[in-house]
């Protein structure tokens, strides 16, 4: 595939749960360019999970088209086209770290030598390195989290999707995996859709904040966040980042995202349409 | 190492209890000429524990073997049957229970009929079993094997399906998203996420197929095994009490070497976070 078309392109998606049910997405058009950083940000409720879900072909669009590194989202999901991250690790127990890295490679056919080659490569790039045979339940959650993005990662995706990664996680060691995350982004070229709840987490990764309003979930407004790379400790010094995480939060309060506290309504929206 | 040592304190601490529990019952029904019914407790009916371990190494009959020579061979006897049942059981059972996660209208279909199986009492079963398959010109042991397999199975059945259901959503979108199909996803994701399920059910069975194969002896006329040692000692329980006793205690033992096996292949298969072992 060439590198000149969107990695994911979006046009016209409505999202609908049920026959006449709550409208979770209303016409989102949005492209998303390589090496791309595109966060998504918007009160619980704005539909920005299942926007995701829908990149991911995890779950289906009422109408529009969903393009995905130049081909349909399903297409692209056939192909192992993204990696996904989602708020808990969702690790298997029963598989070391080692064994959990390499899940993917053994669904892609990979022989065991060239997993394990594979797997060491990224337990070193998340840093750890000496836990491959521990299970993720010896690991603190910090920790269980980059072993879910090394797994993402291990099979080199071109899209890495990212379901509110940090959610989880207390302040120091979001910061310090959101360092990392850049790193990792920096050293691998891909493009990134990452989904969050904190305005700070969004301005300071991104290269564009997409900013979504809650029922239905439209998309408000777009921020270019134009800091320089790297980002670093100093980033968050700048006037610059104050004045876009200013924008940002004008963008929410316009989209009425900003008072509104519904918690876990999207996720039994979609736990409801999975019951259908 | 100490975890080890208080544990086998505490089994011998209960081990005492339920030894002074039993004499002390028996030393106050003695004394106190305690009635339930015609129940009396007296030597015949509750015999002192020593004197049932005593028997145990008394000859069962006259210049023959030590009783717990008989009942070593008969336990042998009685556990290949129950090993056998056992195995055919789980496998039936977990089998039956993949196809039925597979298929709600399977599931519907069939569900009932499972369940109308084990309402059916074992003792009706077991004789039209050993005929079908004595005729058939299997041994007999093999028809028992069955009856325990029979016994086995619906506890595995019903907690596989539990467990193949039981998969954390996103783990499953996650296979989705490696674009995985039925047969990855059942052998990488369910049918792993489902052994503690699997497991606990196994406990129950095990102690279940014992008790089939013990069953299962009676009609089969089988004379080799715990269930016939069982009939046998029952008929001359009025004047050697202690050897049907003993014999009890010995099933007893092989239930719990069941269960503890099965206790045992758990530790080397289910690995989890320690709160999560069922």
């Amino acid at each position: 595939m060439s590198e000149e078309h969107a990695v994911v392109s979006l046009r016209n998606v409505d999202k609908q749960f049920g026959e006449g049910g709550v409208v979770a997405l209303d016409s989102i058009d949005l492209e998303v360019e390589p090496r791309d950083f595109v966060s998504l940000i918007g009160p619980s409720g704005c539909g920005k999970s299942t926007l995701l879900r829908i990149v991911g072909d995890l779950i289906q669009p009422t109408s529009g088209e969903v393009v995905v590194n130049g081909k349909p989202a399903r297409q692209a999901r056939l192909d192992h086209d993204y990696g996904i991250v989602f708020q808990d690790a969702v690790l298997y127990d029963w598989r070391t770290v080692g064994r959990n890295i390499e899940l993917p490679l053994e669904m892609l056919g990979w022989d065991r030598k060239r997993r394990q080659e594979r797997m060491r490569e990224m337990v070193e790039l998340v840093e750890l390195s000496g836990f491959e045979r521990n299970h993720p339940w010896q690991l603190s959650g910090g920790m269980q989290q980059r072993v879910s993005i090394a797994r993402a990662l291990s099979f080199s995706p071109p899209l890495l999707l990212m379901d509110e990664p940090f959610g989880a996680l207390d302040e120091m060691t979001r910061e310090r995996l959101n360092d990392e995350l850049l790193r990792i982004w920096a050293g691998t070229g891909s493009t990134i859709v990452f989904v969050t709840h904190s305005i700070a987490e969004a301005v300071f990764l991104s290269t564009r904040v997409v900013v979504m309003s809650p029922r239905p979930g439209r998309i408000q407004g777009i921020v270019d966040v134009d800091l320089p790379q790297p980002r670093t400790q100093a980033t968050r010094e700048q006037t610059r980042y104050a004045e876009l995480i200013r924008e940002v939060r004008r963008l929410l309060r316009l989209g009425g995202g900003l008072d509104v506290e519904d918690e876990g309504v999207e996720e039994q929206l979609i736990v409801a349409e999975e019951r259908l | 190492m100490r975890s080890a040592l208080q544990r086998v304190g505490l089994t011998a601490l209960v081990l005492v209890v339920l030894y002074a529990l039993w004499e002390g019952f028996k030393w106050f029904g003695e004394a106190s000429a305690f009635r339930l019914g015609t129940f009396e407790v007296n030597d015949r009916t509750l015999p002192h524990v020593h004197d049932i371990i005593g028997q145990l190494f008394e000859p069962s009959r006259r210049n023959g073997p030590l009783l717990i020579e008989v009942l070593w061979d008969a336990t042998l006897f009685t556990a290949k049957e129950a090993a056998v049942g056992f195995l055919m059981g789980a496998v039936f059972g977990f089998a039956i229970g993949v196809v039925l996660a597979h298929s709600r209208l399977l599931q519907r279909g069939f569900m009932p009929y499972i369940v109308a199986s084990q309402t059916v009492p074992i003792l009706a079963i077991a004789p039209m079993v050993v005929i079908w398959l004595g005729g058939r010109g299997l041994p007999d042991w093999f028809s028992v094997a069955v009856i325990a397999a029979y016994l086995t199975f619906f506890p595995v059945t019903i907690n596989t399906l539990r467990g193949l259901h039981a998969v954390d959503r996103r783990a499953l979108d996650l296979m989705r998203s490696y674009a995985g199909g039925a047969w990855p996803i059942l052998w990488k994701l369910r049918v792993p996420a489902s052994m503690p399920y699997l497991f606990s059910a196994l406990k129950v069975s095990a102690t279940a197929s014992v008790v089939g194969a013990i069953i299962g002896e009676l009609p089969a006329s089988i004379q080799s095994g715990l269930g016939g040692a069982i009939l046998n000692f029952n008929q001359y329980y009025a004047t050697s009490p202690a050897s049907l006793w003993a014999t009890n205690l010995i099933a007893a033992l092989l239930g719990i070497a069941f269960f503890l096996a099965v206790v045992g292949a758990e530790k080397l298969v289910v690995r989890r976070a320690p709160e999560n072992v069922a």
